[in-house]
Parts: structure tokens; sequence; C-alpha cells
């Protein structure tokens, strides 16, 4: 998709190709950036801020110590907002992954406990969360159940199974997950990398191809542009919103696995209002909650502003912990007004 | 006979019929069921405890009712719960009289103000900015409860003051006063917008807020209301809330109530699309809602096990309310009409 902004460049540079101006314009040209980049941009910016900020401010602060622990603690998140990006890229919403996050540890936690192996159990609690997906998908698609009620169902009715599995919290003692969660892959120095870190950028990497670069993926941003466009143009609009469900489930259930690894046990109590970390996350990613717009590696980075946040505040030691959500929000104004403000130029 | 048809072919005919079931389940389960007694010249019952748990979800409901009537919705109403609480038990707290009704109304006042101008920011953000409410509203959802820790510092603020006492769990010629509040508010919303052209104004913005607008309507006015509105009866909730417990506890107060609220809108067939509501529909969700999570007690399940009752009866509502179970059960009612089938494009 070129802009028509680049054709003009050419002409200005055959008609002036050294004064000065010209090569300025150049300059300016070459910078410039499809709109649709900017609230990603927007996050980069941010992230970088963030941590020059906090390099000035604190010693060891620019270390890949911090880098690696922002990466391994919020894998799960990164996991999370990765299928998310995909359901409001549709147009819909998905409130029902914390829940979800929450069924699969303590599925794990009690089949571990039961003396299940691993590799069972893990595919198991994985498909817990597509199989979720899929019940939402089919509420949205078949019954017509607004996204927004569907996967508010789903949230209660996983949040429910949760504490019919246990009430209390599991440890986790399988000798797997004690390696997964215990492993270190040093790179280089500082850089440590851990198996659900992998993980995360698996994932994403997946996410990232599939979104991008199949027929899928685009199905996906057409039927956020205008479903009913979508119908017409003859794409597959029901077996695809009911996908997207099944991938953000999927996501959720990979999630609570990764958040099992990362807490060794599971408790129902987990993950709540995680959903809506993972939507602020695709929201300061620069994903647009009409759908139609958005990109993988902005929810990543968003993800990744919210994790330097706690960090930054965690590094401060004098700030109370409810500062960090009068920050993301803030944050969150900020960056829905700067989209806003996008939109607005567009038009 | 057409009377009942006609009832039947409602949208509240279901939630009707699920409050019923409910209710006969409890009576058959402990037959003292539906026993009204007076005690000390107060109204004591099982059905009198459900009027008094409702009371705070029915004000939030009517705000939220209201709202997603403009095709809107609030997520912020927990926080503004919590804050309003907060506020009012803080002030009554740092008093040097806190038992003074003066003490108390100024609390109240200063909570409703406050909460009338958060609302007002969620409907500046809707309105004149030109956000989508979900993300509007998630802002102050997010940030809301940092806010409320902060007024508390952290703590759980706890109050002696019989006066404010009197909002959450006092009596006044024999009925709760709670239910008092909850139903004048909700019949004077129910007049204001059913007897005056409010109500007509509020779903004509719903249904198209530009050509409402160009007929004369001042969508921005009303959606600003309306937002409001929503938090001003949020604080009003929240003050019950924290009466009854004669406490401001910054993280649990309200926490979910935007999502009951919402759920009771739904399953009283106010369409999330916006363009029509019902606030008897709301009223009836409400009751079901609370209904139901006193029966699960009643059927001596653990009270962590109520979100999956909730999950079924939801996805039973909304399942029967769909459109294409509508349509089944329509066309089977009435054989000789062949009905029309809407050409479903972009369903």
């Amino acid at each position: 998709m070129t802009t028509p902004d680049v054709l003009p460049t050419t002409d200005v540079t055959r008609a002036e190709p050294d004064g000065p101006r010209a090569r300025l314009t150049r300059v300016a040209r070459s910078v410039h950036v499809d709109r649709r980049f900017l609230p990603v941009l927007g996050a980069l910016v941010v992230l970088v801020l963030m941590f020059v900020v906090g390099g000035v401010r604190y010693e060891n602060f620019l270390s890949g110590r911090v880098v690696s622990n922002l990466f391994i603690n919020n894998s799960y998140l990164i996991v999370l907002a990765v299928g998310m990006t995909f359901v409001i890229i549709t147009g819909g919403i998905d409130l029902s992954v914390g829940a979800v996050v929450a069924l699969s540890g303590i599925t794990a936690a009690s089949l571990f406990e039961s003396g299940w192996p691993a590799f069972v159990v893990i595919p198991l609690v994985i498909l817990i969360g597509s199989a979720l997906g899929l019940v939402v998908g089919v509420m949205v698609r078949v019954f017509e159940i607004q996204p927004f009620i569907a996967t508010l169902a789903a949230m209660f009715l996983a949040r429910g199974l949760c504490y019919v599995i246990s009430l209390s919290s599991i440890p986790i003692t399988d000798p797997t997950i004690v390696w997964l969660s215990s492993t270190r892959i040093p790179l280089g120095e500082t850089w440590t990398l851990t198996p659900s870190g992998i993980i995360a950028l698996v994932v994403v990497a997946v996410a990232f191809y599939v979104l991008h670069y199949t027929r899928f993926g685009r199905t996906v941003y057409a039927i956020g542009g205008g479903e009913s466009s979508a119908v017409l143009m003859g794409l597959p609009v029901a077996r695809t919103k009911v996908l997207v469900y099944v991938i953000s489930g999927t996501c959720a259930g990979i999630g609570g696995f990764l958040f099992s690894i990362f807490s060794r046990s599971g408790y129902s109590l987990t993950g709540v209002g995680m959903e809506l970390d993972a939507i602020a996350a695709v929201v300061i990613g620069g994903t647009l909650l009409t759908g139609g717009s958005g990109f993988v590696l902005g929810s990543v980075l968003g993800v990744l502003v919210l994790g330097l946040i706690q960090t930054i505040i965690t590094f401060q030691g004098t700030l109370s912990s409810w500062w960090t959500k009068i920050f993301i929000g803030v944050l969150l104004l900020a960056f829905v007004v700067l989209q806003r403000a996008i939109a607005a130029r567009r038009r | 006979m057409t009377a009942w048809k006609t009832f039947v072919g409602t949208k509240i005919f279901w939630p009707v019929m699920a409050l019923v079931a409910l209710l006969v389940a409890n009576t058959v389960k402990t037959t003292n069921f539906v026993n009204i007694r007076v005690q000390d010249g107060h109204l004591f019952g099982a059905l009198i405890d459900i009027l008094r748990n409702s009371s705070p979800l029915l004000l939030v409901a009517v705000g939220m009712t209201l709202v997603i009537a403009t095709r809107g919705i609030d997520l912020s109403v927990g926080a503004v719960v919590a804050i309003s609480g907060a506020v009012a038990c803080s002030y009554i707290a740092s008093s040097s009289n806190p038992t003074g009704v003066v003490t108390v109304l100024t609390a109240v006042a200063i909570a409703a103000v406050l909460s009338l101008v958060l609302g007002a920011w969620n409907g500046f953000l809707v309105a004149v900015v030109g956000i989508q409410p979900i993300i509007a509203t998630l802002v102050l959802m997010t940030a809301g409860r940092g806010i409320a820790m902060l007024i508390t510092g952290g703590q759980i603020t706890t109050i002696n003051s019989p006066p404010y006492k009197m909002i959450g769990s006092g009596f006044w010629l024999a009925v709760p006063v709670a239910v008092l509040i909850a139903g004048s508010l909700f019949a004077i919303v129910a007049v204001v917008t059913r007897r005056t052209a409010l109500g007509m104004l509020i779903e004509s913005v719903g249904i198209n807020p530009q050509a409402s607008r160009l007929a004369g309507v001042q969508a921005r006015t009303i959606i600003w209301t309306v937002y409001a509105i929503a938090g001003l009866f949020a604080g009003i909730a929240g003050l019950m809330i924290s009466s009854n417990v004669m406490a401001a506890d910054a993280n649990n107060a309200g926490l979910f109530i935007e999502l009951d609220a919402i759920l009771a809108v739904v399953i009283g067939g106010t369409s999330l699309a916006g363009g029509k509501f019902s606030l008897a529909g709301t009223l009836v969700g409400v009751l079901v809602i609370q209904t139901l999570t006193l029966t699960v007690t009643i059927l001596g399940v653990p009270p962590a096990v109520t979100p999956l009752f909730k999950a079924v009866v939801v996805i039973a509502v909304c399942i029967m309310q769909s459109p294409v179970v509508r349509n089944r059960l329509a066309s089977r009612r009435r054989i000789p009409v062949v009905a029309p089938v809407p050409a479903k494009v972009g369903a």
C-alpha cells in the first residue's frame, strides 16, 4: 500500500538535485511514515523515553538484566495481548482471557497434583483455552450475542469453573515445570532468556506471520474494516470470526501455562483484571478498538511499556503501588487522544 | 390470551421466566422463603434482603441503561463506587464530629458532586473529544481505583457514624432506606424519560448521533448528561456499599459491579447496540442477578462458584433472546404465514 505522497519526491529531486532545500525535503520525505504507523511509533517513543529517564535517574537501570526481566516477567501478558490483537482488529473484544489464564493454571496444578505427566497436561490446558474460545466464537457468530457479553459470560464461566476445581492455591512440583521455571539461558554477560520468554517470542513470530502474511490475516483486517464489505467480497467471514476467538482463547491457554511456570502454582484468583491490562497494552500499541487497524508488534510494545512502568516504580521505591494504576490510566488517555487526533487529521 | 401472547413475544419474557424459576426453586428448597415478617417495626425476610442487596446494583444499572441507550458503555462505575465511598469515609473519619448529621450530609454531598464530576469527565471524553465509550471509560476504570487508594492512603478506612449507617442498613417506615433511595431514583428516571421526550431523544442519539443532531437534538448535551448521571448514581451506590460495611475498601468496593450492571441491562433486553432501552427490563435483570446470588447461598453451594451459575443464566437468556432462536420460535408459532427472511448481510 504505497501512498501517493511518494510520487512527488522524485519530481522535486529531479528539478533541484543539489539545492539545500531539496535535500531537506528529501530527508523529510524519507522519514515520512505511513499514518497507520504513527500510534505504534508513539508507543516506541514513550518506551525509549522511559528507558532514557530511567537510565538517567537510576543506577543499573539500563542493563541487560532489566530488559531481560521485562520480557520474562511479562511473557504471559505478551501472549495474551497478541491474541487480543486479532479479536480487536475484527472489532470485537475478549474479556475472558484473565479468567482463562486462571482456569488453565489451576487445571494444570490440580492435574499435576494427581500425578498426570507434563506432556499430557500442557497441551490439555492450552486446549481448554481453545475450547472456551470456540464456545465464545459460536455465541458471537451463530447467536449474534455481542462479543462484550459473550466473553463476559465466558469470563464468569471460567472463573466459576476455577472455584469448582479448587478454592485454594495449589503448588506445582512437577519436574518439567520446575525445570522450565528455573532454567536461565545466558545470552552474553547480563542478558538472559527463559523458556517462557522463548515461548512468548515464538507466539509473537507465528502471530506476526499469520496476521500480516496470510489470507486469514487479511480477512481479519477486512472484517474490522467493514464486515458487510468483507461478506460481499466473498471472504470467509463466519469462519474467521469464530477463529479469532479460538486464537485468543488458545493464547489465553498458553498464557495460563506461562503464568503457572512463572508462579509455580495454580490459583483461582490469578489474572483478575489481566484482560484489562491486555486491552490497555493493545490500545497503547496502536490498535484501534473500532477494528481494522493494528499490529502484533505494537501490542508487544504496549506490554513492554506497561511492564516498564512497573519496573520504574519498583526502582523508585518510594512510590506506592497504586501509582501504577494511575500512570497506566494517564498513559492510556494520552494514547487514545493521540489516536483520535490522527484519525481526525485523516478525515 | 392475546395479552399473554404479546408478553411472550417481548424481550422481557425470558428474564421474567428466569426470575420466576429462581423464586420457585428457592421456595421449594426453603418453604419460608417468601415469608416477610415484621420485627422491631422493620420488614425482614429473604425477599426484602434481595431488594436491599439489589439497591446499589439497581442504581448503577439504571445509569448504565441510559448510557447504553446512547450506544455507549461505562466501565468506570466500579471505580466511581470505590472513589465515592473512599471520599465519604475519609471525610467522616477525619472530621471532628463523625457522628454528626451535618458531617454526614457534607460527606454525602462531596462524594455525590465528585461522582457527578467524574461522570461528566467520561461524558467530556465521549461527547467532545470523540473517544469510543469503552476506551474512554477504561481510562477512569484503570486510574480510578488508584485514585481511591490515594484517598484512603492504601488503608481500609473504617468509620463509626450512625447517621451514615442509615444509608445502607437503616429503615424508614419499616422499609430499608437503601430500597427507598434506589426505588425513588428509579421512579424519577422512569417518569422523566418516559413521560417527557427525553427518553426518545436519548434513543435517537443511540440510533444515529449525526442524524439526531441534524434533526435538532442536542446530541452532545444528552451524551454528556447520561454519563454524568451514571457517575452520580454510581457514587450514590458507593455510599450505600461503604455504609453497609461502614468502611471504604478502595480495592474491593464495587469490584465487577460494572460487569453485573451491564449484564443486568442486557438480561433486561436492552441491546448494547443502543437506540432502545427498557428500565423495567433492567429492574428484572438486577433482581435476577441478586436472586441468583442468594439462591446459590441457599442451595449450599460455596458462594465463590456463583459466577458459574451467572454464566449459565446469562448464556441461556442471551441465546433465548438471540435473533436465530427468536425467529425459529416465531416461525413455529405462526406456521401459515411465511415469515420473510431478512437478508443477512454482514450479520
